[in-house]
């Protein structure tokens, strides 16, 4: 992997909103590359801090949130980025695909309008037709016919809202783009299409795709590498045929387990409830749900270690089995799970 | 999915306009059942003491109100759809034509007050709704707290106070000086369009500097009403997800507010707007009497005083009938810009 | 009642100081009203003293604070009494449209069927009205027979804010009447005249009171409105403050401003104290516009991961918590 390959870098990246008491730590030290033409898929529960993962990258955060830790576009460090600057990339080079179309579009303005106003944003002296040119030209790789140019938001279903906002988003073909649950609202065909769309754009612009989603199968199908969240941190991350194929944390094997398929016999679940991130668990915060959890567990966080099969995972057992590192007897010994009181889930 | 918008728009119209006349019967009879209510007899009141007891019989008659209430009632109904809003009992002048005459005068009022009232509103609620919670927000809401809380005729009175200390010479009251008045011909009864007609330049000039004041008046009054409903607005649109959608593409947050916010958020506003119509004829009576302003408002609080109770009821009706016919087209003029609205 | 007494100070930000501003305005003319004989040096109506006639349109000074206008009346003590006239007034009027608007809510929603429907719409046609045309037309009805005081005047204002409570009770009872039906099928707990009376309470007493304020304020203005155009009150039963201006008119063409400015910001000053506690109880109890105050995000710096210090001894629970 050359280094001018690599288009995303964070370390330890941390974004923490504020709130009527103590801050919420939805994004709590995050680390990760994204190199150019890769599908990176982001996965965890609802809650996990995926989304805020996805709209902090782009700055986009709500009043009272704060940022920390380094994150950088090639080479621009994106914290110190003054706000101009910020705005200016945003969209241009760093695109975000959002969850739900129906809203997503403003409902006084013609799809024509919302192509001339992006275009215009960002590329001064662009004229009407070109302006149009390049509208027809996304449209068609998305499979809207140019007779919808001049229609407004309304006129679309949610399939083809989902393919305009795919559309206008990529009609600055952005280096990067956040994909933030694009498909959890449409149905499973149209989800199939927007899929195969994204790898198509991927293939022919080389754009970098973070890809959100809690349907572990469209991880398996779509993306290079996965990143598995929990509670603001990612747990595990590697090659997405490896991390399925070989899961290091307990986290993963249980998300894996509960996913429903065709040979699905019963129901696998994981108890308890994601923890609250204003006020999380002390050690590894899976500890309280976790089958693999040792004493050492609840206590010590444990460090983001490579481990033999490629994946990168943050868990004292998996480094204990790999061998990575030499636990002390007493540390080893397994945790007794308390019952998970109502009061405590969050 | 859905049609073009110009068949549905035309159905929306037709079936608004079919709702109205519900509306209307049911207000006229409110009307007629309000001013009936009345103890005592309206020609009594009106001319008791001056006439004999047969005179009053004979107006009475000629009046219609020895007549059983049913009867009156399905006159009066059609009267209306007929215009014909009576005559008064004190002149026995067709109420039709004293709408006429100072119709006119009160439309110039109220729309030079809208004038004004969106001039001053719009931009202060916008930028209230914009800077939510600052200093500067709280400072235009309570600007517009204070220009609705403040009786219309004392702010009346507070400018005529200023300008007569300020500007010595600036016309206080009435529409225009007598002069215009005489000279100027009653062509539309209109005054500012009959001087413009006329093509005499100083009289034109006369009746806009008269207008000046009263609207400026009414028109503070009735941007207390829509800075309030811009501030409203503004900050629910800034909520709304195409707004987040729209700074995702890096559209610069100015134009977001601009575009995205601000003109979303006018849609109901103009609706509330024109449904102001209500107030707005309130504040015109006021400033009518406020400034010696010869138009309705001034008619009905002379026939008030007189306790003309047909002149009353004529003028009455035709100001319920204005309020509905007002909100009619405003319901319409928001479908034109929302193309949501559609049945 | 707790509940809303917590919310109401629990409120940060602008909504607490305009609550509290209102009050205090409120609470001022209150105060002036019921101390209306200690506080005013004259009587609303009196134009002489111990013999001699007071003059006309003095200045404002020490022996007339406010000055007096051209009826020979002293206006500090017209401001006063006409406190306790304001009142008098809109609190009579708003109980009266709230003892006529919401029964007859009640009822209708209850009924449903025709009648409701053809109230409903005979309300909303009333509400369309302006409330000044509707106070002008009761005014000009019940002066034969009630004459010019301050029952006459408030019974003028009542009919024009009974739509506002016979909606929102309708309303409530209407979407009662359903849910009750519904429960009643399943038969669960309370009868369904506890849920309705509590569930309608509840709605009720939400809405009622910013309604009621608002009302207040309009009919505040409303009463100055007509007693400016001398449909109000007459000089004879009460002091005025509308009345006062319509006097003040002539004066102020001459340059003479103290007989309209004093009357006037006692209207602005009550009318804004009555929609500031209105608005501040509106945004309190409102929950979409209401806004906590956050706190800023401090981030410690980030260590070599947070450890927690060694492995707990035997004894103590697990994660290290006593």
């Amino acid at each position: 992997m050359k280094p001018e390959d690599v288009v995303i870098t964070t370390e330890d990246l941390r974004v923490w909103y504020g709130t009527a008491g103590d801050p919420v730590r939805a994004v709590d030290g995050v680390s990760f590359e994204l190199r150019a033409g890769e599908i990176l898929g982001l996965v965890g529960e609802s809650g996990c801090g995926k989304s805020t993962l996805g709209r902090g990258l782009l700055g986009l955060m709500p009043d009272g949130a704060e940022r920390d830790g380094r994150l950088l576009f090639r080479d621009k460090d994106m914290l110190t980025l003054k706000r101009r600057e910020q705005i200016a990339l945003r969209g241009r080079e760093l695109g975000l695909i959002f969850q739900e179309p129906l809203t997503r579009l403003n409902p006084l303005m013609r799809i024509s309008e919302h192509f001339s106003e992006t275009l215009k944003a960002h590329e001064r002296g662009i004229t009407k037709d070109q302006i149009e040119h390049r509208s027809l030209e996304a449209l068609r790789l998305m499979g809207i016919p140019p007779t919808r140019y001049k229609a407004f938001p309304h006129e679309f279903s949610g399939g083809m809202r989902q393919r305009l906002m795919i559309a206008l988003t990529l009609v600055l073909r952005p280096s990067f783009v956040v994909a933030d649950e694009p498909t959890t609202a449409l149905d499973v065909l149209v989800e199939a299409q927007i899929i195969r769309m994204l790898h198509d754009l991927r293939d022919t612009y080389e754009t970098s795709l973070l890809l959100i989603t809690h349907n572990l199968g469209i991880i398996a199908e779509a993306c290079d590498r996965v990143a598995v969240m929990y509670a603001g941190r990612i747990v595990e991350i590697g090659d997405a045929k490896t991390v399925f194929r070989d899961p290091q944390h307990p986290y993963t094997r249980e998300l894996l387990r509960s996913t429903i398929s065709l040979r699905t016999t019963g129901l696998n679940y994981i108890e308890g409830a994601p923890p609250d991130l204003s006020d999380p668990p002390p050690g590894c915060r899976f500890h309280p749900r976790c089958p693999d959890a040792m004493e050492v567990c609840a206590v010590r966080v444990p460090e983001p270690r490579q481990q033999p099969n490629g994946s990168r995972t943050e868990c004292w057992a998996a480094d204990q089995a790999n061998g990575l590192v030499t636990l002390t007897e007493d540390e080893r010994i397994p945790l007794a799970k308390e019952v998970i009181a109502v009061a405590d889930e969050a | 999915m859905s049609s073009s918008s110009g068949g549905s728009l035309a159905r929306y119209i037709a079936v608004r306009l079919l709702l109205v006349i519900p509306m209307i019967w049911v207000l006229l009879t409110i009307v007629f059942v309000l001013l009936r209510v009345a103890p005592g007899d309206p020609v009594s009141a009106a001319v008791g003491g001056k006439l004999s007891e047969d005179a009053l019989d004979t107006r009475r008659h000629a009046l219609g109100i020895d007549r059983p209430l049913i009867v009156q009632y399905l006159d009066y109904l059609g009267d209306v759809v007929r215009l014909d809003f009576g005559h008064t009992i004190s002149d026995n002048r067709p109420i039709l034509d004293v709408i006429r005459d100072q119709g006119g005068a009160t439309m110039t009022l109220t729309i030079g007050a809208f004038l004004f009232a969106i001039l001053i509103g719009v931009p202060l609620g916008r930028v209230a709704g914009r800077y939510r919670d600052t200093a500067t927000d709280a400072g235009i809401r309570i600007f517009g707290v204070v220009s609705y809380a403040a009786p219309i005729f004392w702010v009346g009175i507070m400018l005529v106070l200023v300008v007569v200390k300020l500007f010595p010479g600036w016309p206080t009251y009435d529409i225009a000086s007598v002069q215009t008045k005489f000279l100027v011909e009653p062509k539309t009864h209109v005054l500012l369009l009959d001087t413009i007609l006329a093509g005499d330049g100083e009289a034109v000039k006369d009746v806009l500097q008269h207008h000046v004041l009263p609207c400026f008046t009414l028109g503070l009054l009735l941007s207390g009403v829509i800075i309030r409903l811009v501030r409203v607005n503004v900050i629910q649109a800034l909520q709304g997800d195409y707004i987040e959608a729209a700074r995702a593409r890096g559209i610069p947050e100015r134009q977001v507010v601009r575009r995205h916010a601000f003109r979303n958020a006018l849609v109901p506003v103009i609706t509330v707007i024109g449904l102001q119509v209500a107030l707005t004829l309130s504040g015109a009576i006021l400033t009518e009497r406020t400034f010696n302003w010869p138009g309705l408002g001034t008619e009905l609080v002379q026939y008030v005083t007189a306790r003309d109770y047909v002149a009353v009821q004529g003028l009455v009706t035709f100001f319920a009938l204005v309020v509905v016919i007002v909100s009619l087209l405003v319901d319409i003029l928001n479908a034109l810009v929302d193309p949501r609205v559609r049945y | 009642m707790r509940h809303w007494v917590r919310t109401i100070w629990n409120t940060r930000g602008l909504a607490r100081w305009i609550l509290l501003a209102g009050l205090v305005l409120v609470v001022a003319f209150v105060v002036m009203a019921v101390l209306a004989p200690w506080i005013a040096p004259y009587d609303f109506n009196q134009t002489r003293v111990d013999g001699d006639k007071l003059p006309k349109l003095a200045h404002p000074s020490g022996e007339h604070w406010l000055g007096t206008n051209d009826q020979f009346f002293d206006i500090w003590s017209r401001v006063v009494w006409g406190a306790r006239t304001a009142l008098e007034v809109i609190v009579l009027s708003v109980l009266f449209s709230i003892l006529i608007g919401v029964p007859l809510g009640l009822v209708s929603g209850f009924i449903g069927g025709w009648a409701d429907r053809a109230l409903v719409f005979v309300m909303d046609s009333l509400y369309a009205l302006p409330s000044l045309l509707l106070a002008i037309v009761f005014s000009f009805l019940l002066r034969d027979a009630l004459g010019g005081g301050i029952v006459a005047a408030a019974l003028s204002l009542t009919c024009i804010y009974i739509p506002q409570y016979f909606r929102v009770v309708r309303n409530t009872t209407v979407s009662v009447k359903q849910s009750v039906y519904v429960e009643a099928a399943r038969a669960i707990g309370a009868p369904p005249t506890t849920i309705m009376r509590k569930y309608l309470f509840g709605n009720v007493v939400q809405s009622v009171p910013v309604i009621g304020t608002l009302n207040a304020a309009d009919a505040l203005s409303t009463l100055a409105a007509l007693g400016f155009l001398g449909f109000g009150i007459q000089p004879t039963e009460a002091s005025e403050w509308g009345y006062d201006l319509s006097r003040a008119l002539d004066d102020a063409q001459a340059g003479t401003w103290w007989p309209a400015l004093f009357p006037g910001l006692a209207i602005i000053l009550l009318i804004t104290g009555l929609t500031l506690v209105g608005e501040g109880l509106n945004e309190t109890l409102n929950p979409s516009l209401r806004r906590r105050r956050l706190v800023p995000v401090r981030m410690p710096a980030m260590g070599p991961s947070d450890h927690y210090g060694a492995l707990p001894t035997p004894g103590r629970g697990p994660g290290g918590r006593p």
